[in-house]
């Protein structure tokens, strides 16, 4: 990420710098009309010269300003977390907070893992395999935020024994996916893994 | 010529003029400060990693016991330019404090091991805490006690170390102690250090001074986390805009010798 | 100025300068007549114009991250130095930038005075350059409030407090000013709002200095006026945009130097201690600009005296053209004046080094003696000096050679 900001910031002051000095520029072609233009190549070399090496500096200094908007370290120190999952009994979510959005952690009933594998992937908007989605069956871990417009789905509610949001009406199944409603896609599953059997790492 | 080499030098003395008279104008009681060679002084100043290491360990043993450094975080002991434990270490030293979280679900507060995210605990809840358990004195949070004191690291170098009996006459409260450093030589904190007091990790022998010594550099560490960045990158602007500066003059005399032969 | 009317080379150009002239204005920029013979002195204005923007910008991109409430101001100024990339950089460099700009500043005022700048017929620009001063001192001063360390605290209700001291209303401003009973938080989150928005009233009054700098042209080291445009001037671009860069180069290697290798060297400890209202620090100082008119507030016994003396230092400057008499503009040609000039440098720093210092003892004694000679100067001296003096023969023109070497005919160098 910071490569491609770097290589935005010096574009733009490269350019800022570019006008600037191609006014400067312009106006020794002016006081030039009336000379002998000797030594042109040698003077044309050092004006090219200065010109290089403050882009650079113009570019190393605006840097800093655009990079402290990026997240700074204590929002980067939050941004992997540990959850402990040997309280959660079969059937339950919890919910935990991760970067700022709800992170669903369901214990999911054989029922409801049976549910997910049988569905026939043409009947999905978004088609994905139960399988693809989850790492063990048991535990489904998902962003819960509705891929429609940001709201968070309640869960154990709708037709599809998964997840209902509220705003717009969208449905998903015990997988999370839609199948119902105006969002486009599943709810996403982040990046996620087992620690040990009691503690997964998000992020 | 003449004219710019006059500025240049009038220039050259304002910095000096600043600096100097800054440094005594801010004096309040010109003592004389015991003054050690520190590795983080100068323009080209680093810490040493293996100092701030045992300094964390002195913190962590005597110091914290009476004093928050409640803005440091567990996990800036592994950040670039500090003590640069493992990552893995600052987090089983992160794990190996309890810390107050919540409320839960049932609306209770609730403690649970260390993070390395997590500002390192605090001995007492509050400052009317700290100054209950410790005859009516604040212990300063240290943070950034070593910029907050002139000359910081000499200053607590100097007190660590400047514990003393009074001279002839001199009166004393209950719970007072002497101290050469401190300004009015009234000190409420006891001499914590001694010789042998803990066994460094890495084996170094555990003198006064030597304890006074890595706990000063950790110290100035944790005020200014950021000191070996700061001198590594202003030299290279600095020897960069005097570069680049060589080359506008030049560019300046060629402009203006137009000017010259008109 | 005498410039013919600009016509932008492209038909677009055309169309939008007719419309809105931009394009006239950069070239008249461009092209602006200066004279040859400015030497380095001059470049403070340029340098000036960089700090004014460059704290613009930092303090913008500080705001992103600084917290304006009492109980979190001194924790987000921490966070900025710890976790915010590049933090400690936008925030040392703010810091410093501040000394930097008022180090400008006061080389700016101090040509001025050299080389009669505030003059017929620039008195206007130097009145407006004034409320440029005061508006930057108000605007430093409640930026220092901001970190609200003990000297951010302290400072501040020592510098409301004098408020009090006006007869009838001083009690109600001094309310008015807290928001409170005392320095707190309302003061604090005022003081946010206005140091925000001080800065761009300066960029305006900045705009006005300029433009009516514009309409005379520069005066010069010699101080005679020249026609603008003639062989005496250059245009601006490239060659006085190029020596201005230059010097600020240097400045900006000064500044380096600070930021990166001694950016606590001209704040006080004190500061990294968080506000305490119960204890009060052993000496309230403020920054070293400020110093020269502490030592003037605390010369005088009386609280309002030295309230109203204070203000009187500052204004008194407002009325230079006209306590100036010399006919003649630069001190270049002024021996006698060129003297006094030195001592009252020499005074300034006095009264400043005196304001650091507990007012008691030699020191007080030095800061009423320095304080005196300050009005002197302007009240007797310059006034006096204008009629009294014999000045040295002015030349003719600054292009053409002198014949005596002695007046000193200062070029481009």
């Amino acid at each position: 990420m910071s490569t491609s900001y770097t290589i935005l910031v010096m574009i733009i002051a490269l350019l800022i710098l570019f006008l600037y000095l191609s006014w400067v520029f312009v106006s020794i072609k002016v006081a030039n009309k009336e000379q002998n233009e000797e030594n042109t190549e040698r003077r044309y070399f050092l004006f090219t010269a200065s010109y290089a090496l403050g882009a650079v500096a113009v570019g190393a200094a605006a840097w800093p300003l655009i990079d402290q908007m990026n997240p700074d370290a204590s929002v980067k120190a939050l941004a992997t977390i540990e959850v402990d999952i040997s309280n959660i009994s079969s059937g339950k979510t919890i919910t935990v907070l991760w970067r700022g959005k709800p992170i669903f952690i369901r214990r999911r009933t054989q029922q409801e893992i049976s549910k997910a594998q049988n569905v026939n992937l043409n009947e999905l908007k978004d088609p994905q395999k139960d399988e693809d989605r989850v790492k063990k069956s048991e535990w489904l871990v998902m962003t819960g935020v509705c891929t429609h417009l940001g709201c968070v789905p309640l869960g154990d509610k709708g037709d599809f024994g998964g997840w209902f949001c509220p705003c717009h009406g969208s449905h998903y199944d015990t997988s999370g996916r839609i199948r119902k409603g105006p969002a486009p896609t599943n709810l996403e599953i982040p990046k996620y893994e087992f620690v040990d059997s009691n503690i997964i790492k998000i992020g | 010529m003449l004219k710019k080499l006059k500025i240049i030098i009038k220039i050259l003395f304002i910095y000096p003029i600043i600096i100097v008279s800054a440094n005594n104008s801010m004096a309040t009681e010109g003592l004389d400060l015991l003054k050690n060679k520190w590795s983080f002084e100068g323009l080209f100043g680093t810490f040493n990693r293996a100092s701030l290491r045992r300094g964390y360990q002195v913190y962590n043993e005597v110091c914290s016991g009476c004093h928050s450094i409640k803005l440091l975080s567990y996990r800036n002991l592994s950040e670039k330019g500090g003590p640069e434990f493992s990552r893995e270490d600052s987090k089983n030293i992160a794990t190996s404090f309890e810390v107050i979280d919540g409320p839960n679900s049932e609306g209770e507060m609730f403690a649970r091991p260390g993070r390395l995210s997590d500002k390192f605990v605090k001995p007492y809840p509050n400052v009317q805490a700290a100054e209950a358990a410790n005859g009516g004195a604040y212990p300063p949070d240290m943070s950034v006690l070593a910029k907050a004191r002139k000359d910081g690291a000499n200053y607590i170098y100097s007190i660590l170390l400047g514990y003393e009996d009074p001279p002839e006459g001199f009166e004393l409260d209950e719970g007072v102690y002497y101290n050469k450093y401190m300004p009015g030589h009234n000190i409420k904190m006891p001499n914590v250090l001694f010789d042998g007091l803990l066994d460094y990790a890495d084996g170094t022998e555990a003198t006064t001074q030597q304890m006074a010594k890595d706990i000063t550099a950790f110290l100035t560490w944790a005020s200014e986390p950021s000191l070996e960045a700061r001198h590594k990158i202003g030299f290279k602007v600095i020897l960069y805009l005097i570069i680049l500066a060589f080359v506008v003059h030049l560019s300046l005399k060629r402009l203006w010798s137009r000017i010259e032969s008109k | 100025m005498s410039e013919e009317k600009y016509i932008p080379k492209s038909k677009l150009g055309q169309w939008f300068d007719s419309r809105l002239p931009l394009l006239s204005l950069a070239h008249h920029l461009r092209d602006y007549p200066t004279p040859k013979n400015l030497n380095y002195w001059w470049t403070f204005g340029a340098i000036l114009t960089f700090c004014l923007i460059a704290q613009i910008i930092t303090g913008i991109v500080l705001a992103m991250h600084y917290v304006a409430h009492a109980d979190l101001a001194f924790e987000s100024v921490e966070h900025i130095m710890r976790d915010v990339n590049y933090g400690w950089l936008i925030r040392y460099f703010h810091a410093n930038g501040s000394s930097m700009f008022f180090l400008a500043v006061y080389v700016h005022i101090f040509r001025g005075l050299y080389y009669g700048s505030y003059k017929s017929p620039r008195e206007i620009i130097w009145i407006i350059g004034m409320l440029i001063y005061i508006l930057m001192m108000a605007t430093a001063f409640m930026g220092y409030v901001l970190p609200w360390g003990q000297m951010s605290f302290w400072a501040a209700t020592v510098i409301t407090n004098l408020f009090s001291a006006i007869p009838i209303v001083g009690d109600s401003i001094v309310g008015w000013l807290w928001g409170g009973y005392a320095v707190g938080n309302p003061t604090l989150t005022r003081f946010y709002s206005l140091h925000y928005l001080l800065p761009f009233l300066i960029f305006a009054l900045v705009v006005l200095h300029i433009w009516a700098l514009h309409i005379p042209g520069n005066t010069n080291p010699v101080g005679i006026d020249i026609k603008q445009p003639s062989k005496d001037t250059v245009p601006f671009s490239p060659y006085v945009a190029v020596k201005d860069l230059y010097a600020l180069i240097i400045f900006l290697i000064i500044t380096a130097g600070f930021v990166f290798f001694a950016p606590n060297i001209l704040s006080h400890p004190d500061n990294y201690i968080k506000a305490n209202q119960m204890v009060t620090p052993t000496h309230i100082v403020p920054e070293w600009y400020l110093l020269p008119f502490y030592a003037i507030l605390r010369a005088v016994p009386d609280k309002l005296g030295g309230v109203v003396v204070m203000f009187a230092s500052l204004f008194i400057l407002m009325f230079l053209p006209w306590l100036d008499t010399s006919k003649v503009r630069s001190a270049v040609f002024r021996p006698l004046y060129k003297v006094f000039f030195w001592v009252l440098v020499v005074d300034v720093i006095v009264l400043g080094y005196m304001g650091a210092k507990p007012p008691e003892g030699l020191y007080l004694l030095i800061g009423r003696a320095a304080t005196i000679y300050y009005f002197a100067h302007f009240i007797l001296v310059m006034p006096i000096l204008g009629f009294k003096e014999k000045t040295t023969p002015l030349p003719i023109s600054i292009s053409d050679p002198v014949l005596d070497s002695d007046t000193k005919i200062t070029n481009h160098r």
